[in-house]
């Protein structure tokens, strides 16, 4: 290097000692009055507002930003761009730290702190860049080939190993402190993509008076314009677009949203988006969102997204340094920065050729053009090597030299400490790919444009549609947003064109240099070579998608957009086919990755998704209830009281203060379903397995509800207020199952009835009142008006009452505990007080508030089925009742439960199971087998659904389904759990351990 | 002080869906969340043959024709929005109106079947240029083109609620399940601080 050129330096750590932007050119986009200090692998930088990291670091001489993939190459970056496979950083720490970020589109700001990944200890010395040294170990397939055996080794050796060795950024494990939204928009006209093509479709659909949304992932507006020197309309590209957006910004109707990706299409006009709010800060407000994902409902969309220039694969032409033209005339004009002091350019396209004009007006010095076309143009100021080929670089950690073969055949090195690569220019078709669309070849610019069945109502404009001059897309993007609003009827006229350059296409393709032994690179990211096709075709994977799957191609983060096409095009040669021949891999979104967290949104934590309280939650809460969750019911479980430390004595506790006096439990969450019309009676039949048409009313009964398979699915009681009124009452878990099936046998099955059903569950605040003196309790809570004395209000009555001095409220004579007991709902307003109320009126009798843990003991011990038996394998024979199956009337399910098969002589039947040896747990799960002989699954007799400790019993005890149950009461047998090597000796006796006779009930 | 839970003679006091003895406010520049325990609710389903009839008697009680799909109206103290087929909710004050459904079956007969649903539900309304900004990351329905008297069903935070329009861009009223009345005034507060 010579004194003359100190103001340049390209080796990695030169800049990073003087912390200088040594590489900084004149003008471009960047502020430089506003200067941003930024740290990476912990060194010190400083750039400019405007700046991306990788600008910066470019500018200050850092090239070298990341290792690849699988063998640790030093790498640095290709774009400028989204379309990045190399420059991946980890963006932040602690909770907040992002890996696999694209260095060319992270936004600097103050204070960023980024790291190099996927090296070890440091990016300049990584000691598993040994990979490099056995490449030939490591080709496509290895996986496959290498570690097949021994199978167990996979899992537990293999896998953790390469995981370890291969693989991109690290996630910190901590908790993400920020926040995520989700949105959803509406438009006539979704305009994705803010280059001149969407600038001037967004201007005349504004003009329009159109709803329309300016989607851009760019955090400046322009595309192309911001890195180009044409003018348009007499300005910069830059300022032209800058004038457009602040007109488009005048417009009410016009939604412009910058750093808002586009990252898939999906039916009927929607769109996802992902708009990164608050990364380009250092940390978002609290309570706001770092990044919102968006769903865009789109009348019309037209896609203005460019086109991604394509490298050309020669050996080692993955070293640092080694760039697309494109993007270092990007970095020069936009962001005023240079990748090296030396710049060649190597192309197959005039495109090149503007790359090296663009850099020479800004003072860095031009080596040479390598132009693989024999008649390329020529120009003055530099030297054009027409018909040569860059077939090998040099250079340490970074690019030094690159290789030329001349036309004539000799060799040459050039200097150049960065080379600027074309090998044309490539639609952005995948939005258009999104519903299987199949893009077509278009010979006259080499490449793949949106063809075939393209999402329906999507246009496409621009480069994206192989229009690449500015002139040809501000035009195509002016009249396809007319013709996109002609569809909804919106007219709108063609804007008035501003002048801009129109250069025609003048590319011959020229995918990848045959000459030289080494690797050739052709997908960054995923390390695949030219040879790795190569190997995949000789291996006769020679289908797009299994070379896709076999080398990896086109994986991970960028998709392949820089490399997908140079994959195709040597397949097509290997095979003797044409490019179009061989086929395109399909696009599926997201088009650029996606955080979890925004998919997430605000569902995480407790806020994973909404819970329902019931009316008495305050007072619970207030009175040490310890909840759990029930069909996203918070549920009281227990009640802790001074001096218990374990549930069970709370729950010991209530049960036996219930059986003894009287227990207060919150059963709001029980379905409850309004039926009425005329034909409510004959619904009710249909619906359930046993006959309700007559029952009084004024009364209720248990009900067993059929599956259309004979399966029992829910029971519950129902009680009748007027011939043409009943109210179902269902499960809490399968509520709104029952809502939605009862619905559907309303509209679908029996649309001739006149029925209507509406939900009430969470109208009426409902309380179990259970134990021997609930009904004193009750007496002073009921208005005297209203007689519930045992004759006057027998087990199973319903009816219509005032409470507390007149408030409305219903009460239920039902017991789920075995004891005298009833139901009272009164407006769910009024619950909290109603709550209250029975405490205060209950405190003579010593009342207890009882949980689930409660109600299921004292369910069990009454021999009541609930959930763990209605699980969905048993039927009203199992369940003991049998005899519920009206014959007498058709249900759902009712043909079905005669199916042979489920009336076997040795059904399963409901039963119940005592510990032969007092202190041994009963345990649900538990599998049951005769006294003696052999433990498997063909001596299998039945299974525990459920137990419990009952304290009125001073035993655990169980209840589930024995072969033939009913007939083997006093057998001792034997439950087991093999997989715990468990077992105890149960006898099986009646499922009703309290009561048998329901006396009490009834008392 | 309409917007409150008053009681009626009784000794139980009542609450609001949120728990408190009055309706939780919640400020923002430019949006006012307003809890409104302060409305009585009845749905009101035509019989089969009866839909007419069913009709004309609300049109008697309510001073207003019944509304069609996706929208609501109002007349004196009564509000009506489309639910389903033949179904209504109808909304009046809770003051004046708690036994809203027995005023309602009374007028209708035989013709509908009627129930009260006063408290299944709760309702926040939305007020203030600020409106449309927060809703937009609530719910999928398009409310930025919804004008006055529309009345829609929607999913926010994967609770079931209504959304009326009450005045276009400005006032909205979100009607949902009482149970999960803190999720989704949860959802609501968070959002709005989010957005404004």
């Amino acid at each position: 290097m010579n004194a003359g050129s100190m103001a340049f330096r390209t080796d990695a750590t030169v800049g990073a000692k003087r912390g200088a932007q040594v590489n900084r050119l004149d003008g471009g986009l960047v502020n430089s009055s506003q200067v941003m200090n930024f740290t990476f692998d912990g060194k010190k930088f400083q750039g400019y507002e405007g700046d991306t990291l990788a600008s910066a670091l470019l500018a200050n001489g850092v090239r070298l930003m990341g290792r690849s993939f699988k063998y640790h190459r030093p790498r640095g970056p290709l774009t400028a761009g989204s379309e990045e496979p190399n420059a991946l950083v980890e963006l932040r720490s602690g909770g907040r730290q992002e890996p696999n970020t694209r260095a060319t589109v992270a936004e600097l700001y103050d204070g960023l702190e980024a790291n190099s990944q996927n090296r070890w200890p440091s990016l300049e010395r990584d000691f598993m860049s040994i990979n490099d040294r056995f490449s030939n170990f490591l080709t496509a397939g290895f996986y496959y080939k290498t570690f097949m055996w021994p199978a167990a080794f996979w899992e537990k050796l293999y896998e953790p190993i390469i995981r370890k060795a291969a693989g991109l950024g690290s996630i910190s494990f901590e908790d993400d402190p920020d926040a995520y939204d989700k949105g959803f928009l509406h438009c006539d006209l979704l305009v994705i993509g803010a280059g001149p093509a969407g600038l001037s479709a967004a201007l005349t659909a504004g003009h329009a008076g159109a709803q329309v949304i300016l989607a851009e992932e760019d955090f400046l507006l322009g595309g192309r314009l911001n890195a180009e020197t044409h003018e348009v309309g007499g300005m910069s590209g830059s300022d032209w677009a800058a004038n457009t957006q602040a007109e488009l910004a005048t417009m009410s109707n016009v939604r412009i949203m910058p750093r808002t990706t586009i990252i898939g299409a999906y039916d009927h006009g929607i769109y996802g988006a992902v708009e990164r709010v608050a990364d380009h800060v250092i940390a978002p407000e609290a309570g706001k969102a770092r990044q919102i994902l968006w769903r865009i409902y789109s009348k019309r969309a037209l896609l203005c997204v460019g086109s991604t220039e394509r490298p050309i694969a020669f050996e080692n032409n993955d070293r640092p340094g080694v760039m697309l033209a494109g993007a270092v005339r990007s970095y020069a004009n936009r962001w005023a920065a240079t990748p090296g002091e030396y710049v060649a350019v190597f192309t197959n396209n005039d495109d090149g050729h503007r790359t090296a004009s663009d850099l020479m007006a800004k003072g860095v010095k031009v080596t040479a053009i390598i132009d693989t076309r024999a008649d390329a143009p020529q120009m003055s100021s530099v030297e054009v090597l027409a018909g040569a080929q860059v077939i090998d670089t040099k250079g340490r950690l970074g690019l030094e030299w690159a290789q030329v073969r001349l036309a004539n055949g000799m060799t040459r090195d050039i200097r150049c400490d960065a080379l600027a690569v074309s090998g044309g220019w490539n639609p952005n078709v995948h939005l258009t790919c999104h519903q299987r669309g199949k893009p077509a070849w278009r010979e006259d610019i080499a490449a793949f444009v949106p063809a075939g069945e393209i999402p329906t109502g999507m246009s496409v404009a621009g480069a994206a549609n192989g229009d690449f001059s500015t002139a040809a897309a501000l035009r195509t993007g002016t009249e396809g947003a007319v013709a996109a609003l002609s569809d909804l009827g919106i007219t709108a006229t063609a804007a008035d064109l501003p002048e801009a350059e129109d250069a025609p296409i003048n590319v011959t393709p020229f995918w990848f240099v045959k000459e030289g032994k080494g690797r050739a690179w052709l997908d960054q990211q995923n390390d695949v070579t030219v040879k790795d096709v190569k190997l995949a075709h000789q291996e006769n994977f020679k289908s797009v998608e299994h070379l896709k799957r076999y080398t990896t191609l086109g994986m991970a983060t960028d998709q392949g957009k820089t490399s997908n096409m140079g994959g195709l095009a040597i397949m097509a040669e290997l095979a003797g086919k044409q490019i179009p021949e061989v086929g395109t891999t399909i696009f599926r979104p997201p088009y650029t990755p996606v955080s979890f967290g925004v998919m997430a949104g605000r569902s995480s934590g407790k806020e994973f998704r909404p819970t329902r309280l019931t009316p008495s939650h305050k007072w619970a809460s207030e009175h040490g209830a310890t909840f759990v969750e029930v069909g996203q019911w918070m549920r009281a479980q227990w009640f802790t009281r001074k001096g218990e430390t374990h549930w069970r004595q709370s729950v010991d506790r209530e049960v036996v203060q219930t059986r003894k006096s009287v227990g207060v439990c919150d059963v709001t969450t029980l379905g409850k379903i309004d039926v009425q019309g005329k034909d409510a009676a004959e619904f009710m039949n249909k619906i359930y397995a046993n006959a309700f048409a007559k029952l009084p009313v004024g009364k209720v009964r248990y009900g067993l509800m059929l599956r259309e398979d004979g399966i029992a699915y829910d029971d519950g009681t129902a009680a009748r207020f007027a011939e043409d009124h009943y109210v179902v009452t269902t499960t809490t878990a399968n509520a709104v199952v029952v809502y939605r099936n009862m619905e559907f046998a309303r509209q679908c099955l029996y649309p001739d009835l006149d029925v209507q059903l509406i939900s009430t569950t969470e109208a009426w605040a409902q309380f179990a009142v259970a134990g021997p003196n609930a009904r004193k309790l009750l007496q002073k809570v009921v208005d005297s008006d209203y007689d519930i004395s045992n004759e006057a209000f027998p087990f199973m009555a319903c009816g219509e009452v005032t409470v507390a001095g007149g408030c409305r409220a219903r009460l239920f004579r039902i017991s789920f505990s075995g004891e005298l007991a009833y139901e009272i709902a009164v407006p769910t307003r009024y619950g909290d007080a109603m709550m209250q109320t029975l405490m205060e009126a209950g405190e003579e009798f010593d009342v207890v508030p009882y949980g689930t843990e409660a109600l299921g003991v004292m369910r069990i011990e009454k021999g009541h089925a609930a959930g763990n038996e209605l699980n969905g394998t048993t039927s009203a024979l199992n369940l003991g009742m049998g005899k519920m199956v009206s014959k007498k009337k058709d249900c759902i399910g009712n043909v079905m439960s005669e199916r042979a098969g489920m009336n076997t002589d040795d059904a399963l039947k409901l039963v119940g199971f005592k510990p032969v040896k007092n202190t041994d747990q009963v345990l649900a799960g538990a599998h049951l087998m005769n006294a003696t002989g052999e433990v498997n699954a063909k001596t299998d007799q039945g299974y525990i659904t459920s137990a419990c400790y009952s304290p009125i019993l001073g035993s655990s005890i169980g209840i589930g389904f024995l072969k033939n149950g009913d007939t083997r009461k006093g057998e001792t047998i034997r439950a087991v759990n093999p997989l715990e090597g468990k077992e105890i000796q149960v006898q099986v006796v009646s499922a009703h351990f309290v009561d048998p006779e329901g006396e009490r009930l009834r008392g | 002080m309409a917007n409150t839970v008053h009681n009626f003679g009784h000794k139980l006091k009542a609450i609001t869906p949120l728990g408190g003895y009055d309706a939780q406010v919640d400020a923002f520049p430019g949006l006012t969340i307003t809890e409104r325990p302060d409305r009585a609710l009845a749905s009101l389903a035509a019989r089969q043959g009866s839909e007419e009839q069913a009709a004309s008697a609300a049109k008697g009680l309510l001073g207003m024709a019944l509304p069609g799909p996706a929208a609501w109206s109002s007349a004196g103290d009564f509000t009506a929005w489309w639910m389903g087929p033949d179904l209504w909710m109808v909304d009046a004050p809770h003051d004046t109106h708690e036994l809203l459904a027995s005023q309602v079956k009374e007028a209708v007969g035989d013709a509908a079947s009627v129930v009260e649903q006063t408290d299944g539900w709760c309702r926040f309304d939305f007020e203030g240029s600020r409106s449309l900004d927060v809703l937009e990351r609530l719910t999928n329905a398009n409310l930025r083109a919804a004008e006055a008297g529309v009345a829609t069903r929607t999913s926010i935070e994967h609770v079931g609620c209504f959304v009326l329009c009450l005045e276009a861009g400005n006032k909205f009223a979100i009607i949902g399940p009482r149970s999960s009345a803190a999720s989704l005034h949860h959802a609501l507060v968070a959002l709005a601080k989010s957005v404004i």
